[in-house]
């Protein structure tokens, strides 16, 4: 489905022909991301993250499944078949650090990308299934990248699994016989590491399925953009391919330039020295940390130090942890405005911001050890965490007046050119104005 | 329904945590933390400059054959190396002859089955051979050392903090324990068949001190005073060359890419820009 307006296949080459008659994939490829996909014309920069975390995990599959060719997945080995591939294998070294800081690179690129659907209300109807899918996207990635920390079969691999697997553990009765089922024993082990790579192997390619889902779900009502106005005739879209094809194409040599200074110049920056100690069950290391991508989630298990009553702090942070991400489920019903993007919100873009902070500083306290201040400072950010998602979104909803939103996006962008007095924005084909979409959203005021 | 439900869920976990901040708060107050020595003496590593730092160091081979000669002196006694193989040493600037010579003259015998009768023996080292563990295990190890296990120094450099200036610092750092921490910690005294340090995580460990003098080792010609100071630099190159032997392999690699991606980069943008000069947006 796209716009009535969208280019259609017209494949020149006969092969091209010839395959498209008998198998319509060309012409697939080309309304998902060709001259078929038509595209709001303002989308900002802030836009190339979606495909960017799609070659962030490209990178992965296919640094990892070379490196699998090199990994044995027993405990009495696999710490030193990580070491020999780094030290023996011809580009080892280049493998496994563009893998390590591959999945810090995705989930930059992913934070920065729900962080962007968080801003311009990317959440909102009718763009929830995109939003659900990328959610469970988000899941499957960092159950992903919890097992692969645990491979090299390091100290803070180890441990790692010890302390997630033991939140299992927190579960009252029959929390202690999962901790036992999901590891295969009751402390990792063989058992663990196995079933752990076995996964680590598959879950990508679950991933790969949920992104065509997900670009599938995308693709029903058109990308968002940055005035959060739907498109209202031709002129507001222009072709994906080249357009964004070209955008894209930059920003994906930027994210290189980034993620080739890591690998090659930083490489263990991101990395706990402790890593490089084999796993060792009879001795703790002084601190035990997730790797920064979790340290917010870390932050917030951490943060509750008093028990409920009955109900002990510990199965209050791993409730708490679990809500904070399955909270976002809930978020498009959560936020009930009708303004999808932030630059219209006056009190949306302020409360956004402290979220912004917010989640930085617990970032932040995660990575510290559990001492004082660093707790007492993820309990008030924690609290507001949860406050801004549950209490205050939905209250600033029925609360703001929206700034007046532009009429169209051809509107949008031509005001923002007043001044020039560059080409006109190009709109050989009639105008289609109100193309019948009662979906998009009225200034409230 | 959802948002009612939501406010009760959020009210509950921003209202718990506010609580626990509270109590936690007062408690910080009244009961203030009692400091501990480690975390009042222990210092972060001292700063030290080798070749090889920044983004274009590189190893310096004499160096890190002078490291390799403390280790085999000095180290090698309690501490295996055990992810590096002899062969490794040709990037330190030996030749084949010459490594076949350290494998075959090394102290340490590798462990290995008689060919004749199967029973367990040892030979001479080969230049494919890894360096060959002091200990049998670490129940050996263990016994034989106080009951501290040597670790392994093949990865140490990348396994602590500052690596490189942790292990120079570790070297040159062991000193009397100062008595302002046995005034203020009296229950902190080093105990005994340990060595204060206070580089070392928990202050006091239990290897004594490697490098006692100067000219405990005796470098070649025309190379610098084997001063303490020197030869923990040299360790330290050593043992950051073992943990990462393919550093320099990386920095030129990682040269070449940057240099083809900026100029990717910079074509990419112009065709952006080409591609969008007829639109606005």
């Amino acid at each position: 489905m796209s716009f009535p307006w969208a280019k259609e296949y017209t494949p020149k080459a006969p092969v091209m022909k010839w395959i498209d008659d008998r198998l319509p994939l060309p012409r697939f490829v080309y309304n998902a991301v060709g001259g078929g996909y038509p595209v709001p014309r303002n989308l900002n920069f802030f836009w190339n993250f979606g495909i960017l975390s799609g070659l962030a995990l490209v990178i992965q599959i296919v640094t990892g499944i070379v490196m699998a060719m090199h990994y044995g997945a027993n405990d009495l080995v696999a710490f030193w078949t990580v070491e020999h591939t780094m030290r023996d294998v011809n580009g080892g070294w280049l493998l496994r650090y563009a893998h390590a800081n591959g999945a810090s690179f995705f989930f930059i690129v992913i934070y920065l990308h729900i962080f962007r659907g968080l801003y311009y209300g990317s959440y909102k109807a009718p763009r929830e299934m995109v939003w659900l899918l990328g959610l469970v996207i988000f899941l499957l990635m960092m159950a992903t990248a919890f097992m692969g920390y645990v491979l090299p079969w390091g100290q803070m691999s180890y441990w790692g699994a010890k302390v997630i697997t033991g939140l299992f553990g927190a579960i009252p009765v029959v929390g202690e016989p999962i901790q036992t089922w999901l590891l295969g024993g009751f402390a990792p082990g063989n058992a663990a590491l196995n079933r752990f790579f076995s996964l680590h192997y598959l879950l990508p390619f679950v991933i790969v399925g949920v992104v065509i889902l997900h670009i599938w779900a995308l693709h029903i009502p058109g990308s968002s953009n940055p005035t959060g106005v739907e498109v209202k005739g031709p002129q507001d879209t222009i072709p994906f391919h080249p357009y964004y094809t070209a955008k894209d194409g930059f920003g994906a040599g930027l994210f290189f330039i980034a993620f080739a200074t890591m690998v090659y110049f930083a490489p263990n920056f991101l990395g706990h020295p402790d890593n490089y100690i084999e796993a060792n069950p009879l001795s703790t290391p002084a601190h035990i940390v997730p790797e920064w991508y979790f340290w917010p989630f870390y932050a917030i298990l951490r943060a509750f130090t008093v028990d409920f009553f009955f109900v002990p702090a510990k199965l209050l942070g791993v409730l708490a942890m679990f809500a904070s991400i399955l909270l976002l489920f809930f978020l498009p019903w959560l936020d009930t405005s009708p303004v999808r993007s932030g630059n219209y919100r006056p009190l949306f873009k302020k409360f956004y911001i402290i979220l912004l902070i917010d989640v930085l500083v617990l970032g932040y306290c995660g990575g510290a050890p559990a001492e004082e201040p660093y707790v007492m400072i993820s309990q008030v950010a924690a609290a507001y965490y949860f406050a801004h998602f549950l209490i205050i979104l939905p209250l600033i909803a029925k609360m703001e007046t929206p700034l007046p939103l532009p009429g169209s996006i051809t509107e949008a962008v031509l005001a923002k050119h007043a001044g020039d007095d560059g080409l006109p924005v190009k709109d050989d084909e009639p105008a289609v104005i109100a193309t019948g979409d009662e979906t998009a959203p009225q200034p409230a005021a | 329904m959802v948002r009612f439900g939501a406010f009760l869920v959020g009210l509950f976990f921003s209202g718990w945590l506010l609580i626990s901040f509270i109590m936690g708060a007062i408690a910080y107050v009244t009961e203030p933390a009692s400091p501990t020595a480690e975390h009042e003496f222990h210092l972060t590593p001292k700063h030290v400059s080798f070749s090889f730092d920044g983004p274009l160091g590189r190893y310096d081979k004499q160096q890190l054959q002078r490291g390799f000669q403390v280790y085999k002196e000095v180290c090698a006694a309690c501490h295996s190396l055990k992810f590096v193989a002899f062969r490794d040493l040709a990037a330190l600037g030996y030749n084949e002859a010459e490594i076949k010579a350290i494998a075959k003259d090394w102290p340490l015998k590798t462990p290995d089955v008689d060919p004749a009768t199967g029973e367990i023996s040892t030979r001479d080292g080969v230049p494919s051979d890894h360096f060959p563990k002091p200990f049998a295990n670490n129940v050996a190890a263990a016994a034989a050392n106080n009951n501290a296990i040597p670790p392994d120094l093949s990865l140490m450099a990348k396994a602590r903090h500052h690596g490189s200036a942790y292990i120079y610092s570790l070297m040159t750092g062991y000193k009397d324990q100062p008595a302002e921490l046995l005034r203020k910690f009296p229950d902190s005294k080093t105990p005994e068949g340990l060595y204060y340090n206070p580089y070392f995580a928990n202050l006091n460990l239990a290897m004594a001190p490697p490098l006692s003098m100067d000219g405990q080792v005796t470098y070649g010609a025309g190379q610098p005073e084997p001063t303490v100071d020197q030869m923990a630099k040299d360790v330290s190159a050593f043992l950051t060359w073992t943990a990462e032997p393919k550093m320099e392999n990386r920095k030129s690699a990682g040269v070449a890419v940057l240099f083809f991606l900026i100029i990717a980069t910079a074509l990419a943008y112009m065709s952006y820009r080409n591609i969008w000069a007829d639109q606005k947006h």
